[in-house]
């Protein structure tokens, strides 16, 4: 009887078994490496709009309040994203025969809502509130960065799940003085480990509790 | 999961005509606990006599909530100090007038509430962003803003005084 595999076979084999090996881990890393692109996360990426809204301009240059437009930060889960009145309250008489300002205008005249893109936006299976972190002296530029840096909005933050409990596993990490909070250039002092714990404990954070899933998934 | 059959806030929808999935208000809707029954509460007017004293005390809490307010929502056309040279009118927005004038310093608490919820010449209504207790507060903050620019050395309490004058050597 004819031998059936060639004496080439065992090489072939060998080798296919290391092929298979190095597969299965470009694979995995391939996998891992575009989970964490800013492809997949959006991270650092300028996200389009309608019309090319500057926080740069209205918060870092005129210093505008945040909550001249995200009326609901302090008092619901939803910060809010300002109807076209809020905008055309100063745009009613400045930069009025601008063409990029024309969809606000439409907006205004057809009494129909801009449509502006979502830059940060969770699952539907994540319960969020911004009023309790405000309250609970988590600043706006913990999560959203510094936006009087941008002059149109992108994330800074993956916003996976990792990242989430970083911070409620140890918040102490993060929180400043109430105070401060809307304050987009605070930066941590060099002692905010023991302020933060100090604050952690002032406010009521109850640090425990945070990692409870139905926190987060309710 | 990622992405559930239901509608977050402000999201579009295709479902309804004008492709927003939040329902205006019925005309005429009054919320639980907001019957906002008490005139010189939230109208800051009876009839049309605006209220001239306020229909809440004015602690310091109040006062203290109309600053942060003010800061907020008016101090980018009315100025810090409410002499109507915000950063707005800075950039070419029409000035507002001063709130150390004659005219506003004798104008009743109410017209301010009046002015806050309608708008005035060419300043929007700001009643959907601050709420009737928050635009009193604004009010009693605009009259210590005002006697804040009207006071005189003599006025001050002596130990303020002393602290003053020290600050000044």
């Amino acid at each position: 009887m004819p031998q059936l595999f060639h004496r080439r076979s065992n090489t072939i084999a060998r080798v296919s078994i290391l092929a298979v090996v190095l597969l299965v881990t470009a694979g995995g890393w391939l996998l891992h490496a575009s989970f964490w692109s800013p492809y997949m996360t959006k991270v650092n990426v300028p996200i389009e709009q309608p019309v090319p809204f500057s926080h740069e301009h209205h918060y870092g240059g005129l210093g505008i309040d945040c909550r001249y437009c995200h009326t609901s930060v302090e008092k619901s889960s939803f910060a809010g994203i300002p109807p076209t009145e809020t905008c055309m309250t100063c745009h009613s008489q400045l930069y009025t025969d601008q063409p990029i300002l024309a969809p606000v205008r439409e907006s205004l005249a057809t009494d129909t809502p801009m449509k502006w893109n979502r830059v940060h936006d969770l699952p539907d299976f994540v319960f969020f509130n911004h009023s309790i972190h405000v309250t609970k002296g988590i600043g706006c530029s913990t999560c959203h960065g510094q936006v009087q840096k941008m002059p149109l909005m992108w994330k800074v933050n993956t916003l996976y799940m990792k990242w989430c409990l970083d911070c409620h596993r140890d918040p102490a990490k993060y929180i400043r003085p109430r105070e401060e909070v809307f304050n987009m250039s605070w930066l941590p002092p060099i002692n905010q480990l023991a302020q933060g714990r100090k604050l952690v404990k002032d406010y009521h954070v109850n640090a425990k509790q945070l990692t409870d899933c139905s926190m987060c998934h309710r | 999961m990622y992405s559930q059959p239901r509608s977050d806030p402000l999201e579009p929808s295709k479902f309804f005509k004008n492709g927003a999935a939040s329902r205006p208000l019925v005309p005429g809707t009054v919320a639980r606990g907001h019957l906002d029954a008490d005139q010189a509460f939230y109208q800051g007017a009876i009839g049309t006599n605006f209220v001239e004293e306020f229909p809440m005390p004015v602690t310091r809490q109040v006062l203290e909530r109309g600053r942060e307010r003010y800061n907020i929502y008016c101090s980018v056309c009315h100025g810090a100090i409410g002499d109507g040279n915000g950063m707005i009118p800075q950039r070419g927005y029409p000035h507002p007038p001063s709130y150390h004038i004659d005219r506003l310093r004798q104008a009743p608490v109410g017209h301010y509430y009046d002015v806050i919820t309608h708008g005035y010449g060419v300043m929007y209504s700001y009643a959907s962003r601050v709420e009737p207790a928050d635009r009193w507060a604004i009010t009693a903050y605009i009259r210590a803003l005002q006697l804040s620019q009207n006071s005189r050395l003599d006025d001050l309490p002596p130990n303020e005084r002393v602290k003053l004058e020290a600050q000044n050597k």
